[in-house]
């Protein structure tokens, strides 16, 4: 049967693509971030997943206006890195997992989730970037990925307690998958950050300590928060943390931290990064 | 929905179905510079490209002014005009510190100081206070 053996939750900071990509990992301004990371290569090198499920969001990519699935499933076999508007990352293509994907859409569809199924897709550095960070540059993807893509661009994004619960459904399709299979399941975005208008730049690392405390030890906790205290505390685009949520929710009751790292500034954003591991 | 808890925000535009509704045309220009071929075509003649898509008045002068945060006020979302940014040449946290009025390197240093404090951020009051 497949299992989940992880959970990875890092920030997806375009800024930190572009660091790796121009080989500016060993720059002071990028030498701090990147130190956070080392760990959890060698972790995934041992841990070794078959498929590795990424919560995601597009950022006005793949999806605009035209088109705004809450919880969209990526079922393909590929997906080409998309031009953001300043050419394509030079990242390897990623390879996708139809037969576990469509087995999960299944499973959480008739478990009440109404999930929007996607077989063409383009994916941005919400994906790329948190691959490149666990996998560095290697030629191509050392395993398969299965991309869901959540709205968190046009408010409201769904409730943290969705998300939540969300995860545990997704943990119950992974778990009756058929085949041997280890899975580590990521959450990105976040954490604490505005990018937009006269308050852009907002950092607030008590906020962040304390969502990474309770997202550990007390996931309903984290779940209750509501957008506002996201909007207001967390900045704007601090929102995407609800994304680790689906993450968290996917790893069982309780979990052992295994790494954490935390780091201001990457760009305008605050990096936090956690490796879990179901207990 | 001026009632919203989220209104009393400072300097934030929270991109709700008001927002959207409002800014759908402003952003799908911005969408389409996504590909390389409509962003030389913008730039060729603006005025021109922006006929294409059916904004106010207003839009297509915050467009034409690089007015970015009056785009958001607008009904513009940062993910989509940061694309019209990217056609510039501006990166990501240079425009961030024209939306906020401070120049790149004050931003910058701010933001290596460890980024704007939310004491005194919280809500328009502390503005008003401040």
């Amino acid at each position: 049967m497949a299992k989940i053996v992880g959970g990875y939750a890092t920030s997806h900071v375009p800024a930190i693509g572009v660091a790796i990509d121009q080989a500016k990992t060993e720059e002071p301004y990028w030498q701090p971030v990147f130190a956070g990371y080392e760990w959890s290569r060698k972790w995934i090198e041992e841990v070794k997943p078959d498929v590795v499920f990424v919560v995601y969001n597009d950022h006005a990519t793949a999806f605009s206006l035209e088109l705004i699935p809450t919880f969209a499933l990526g079922c393909a076999a590929e997906y080409a890195p998309a031009d953001e508007g300043w050419g394509a990352r030079p990242v390897p293509t990623v390879h996708g997992h139809p037969e576990l994907a469509w087995h999960i859409a299944q499973s959480v569809i008739l478990d009440e989730f109404d999930i929007t199924i996607v077989n063409d897709m383009e994916v941005d550095h919400g994906l790329t970037v948190p691959l490149s960070l666990a996998f560095g540059q290697p030629h191509a993807w050392p395993c398969a990925v299965i991309p869901l893509a959540v709205n968190v661009v046009q408010y409201p994004p769904p409730t943290g307690n969705r998300c939540l619960q969300f995860g545990k459904a997704i943990r119950k399709a992974i778990e009756s998958f058929p085949h041997d299979m280890r899975v580590v399941v990521f959450g990105t975005g976040g954490m604490s950050h505005q990018l937009q208008a006269q308050r852009a730049g907002l950092i607030n690392p008590e906020f962040d300590q304390r969502f990474l405390d309770l997202l550990v030890n007390d996931p309903d906790a984290a779940a209750a928060i509501p957008h506002v205290d996201y909007l207001r505390d967390a900045g704007s685009e601090g929102i995407e943390l609800v994304m680790w949520l689906v993450m968290r929710g996917a790893l069982g009751d309780d979990v052992k931290e295994l790494h954490r790292h935390y780091h201001v500034p990457a760009s305008n954003t605050a990096v936090g990064h956690l490796v879990l591991e179901p207990k | 929905m001026s009632g919203n808890d989220y209104h009393d925000i400072p300097g934030t535009f929270v991109f709700d179905a008001e927002q959207s509704r409002q800014g759908y045309h402003l952003n799908m220009f911005c969408m389409s510079l996504r590909q390389a071929k409509n962003r030389e075509a913008f730039l060729a003649d603006e005025a021109a490209y922006l006929d294409r898509y059916p904004m106010t008045a207003e839009q297509r002068q915050a467009v034409l002014s690089r007015d970015w945060n009056e785009m958001l006020r607008l009904g513009g979302n940062i993910y989509y005009t940061s694309k019209l940014a990217a056609t510039d040449g501006i990166t990501f946290q240079d425009l961030a510190a024209i939306m906020t009025g401070m120049d790149r390197d004050a931003y910058r240093e701010m933001m290596l100081a460890g980024g704007r404090p939310i004491e005194g951020n919280r809500t328009k009051g502390d503005w008003d206070n401040g």
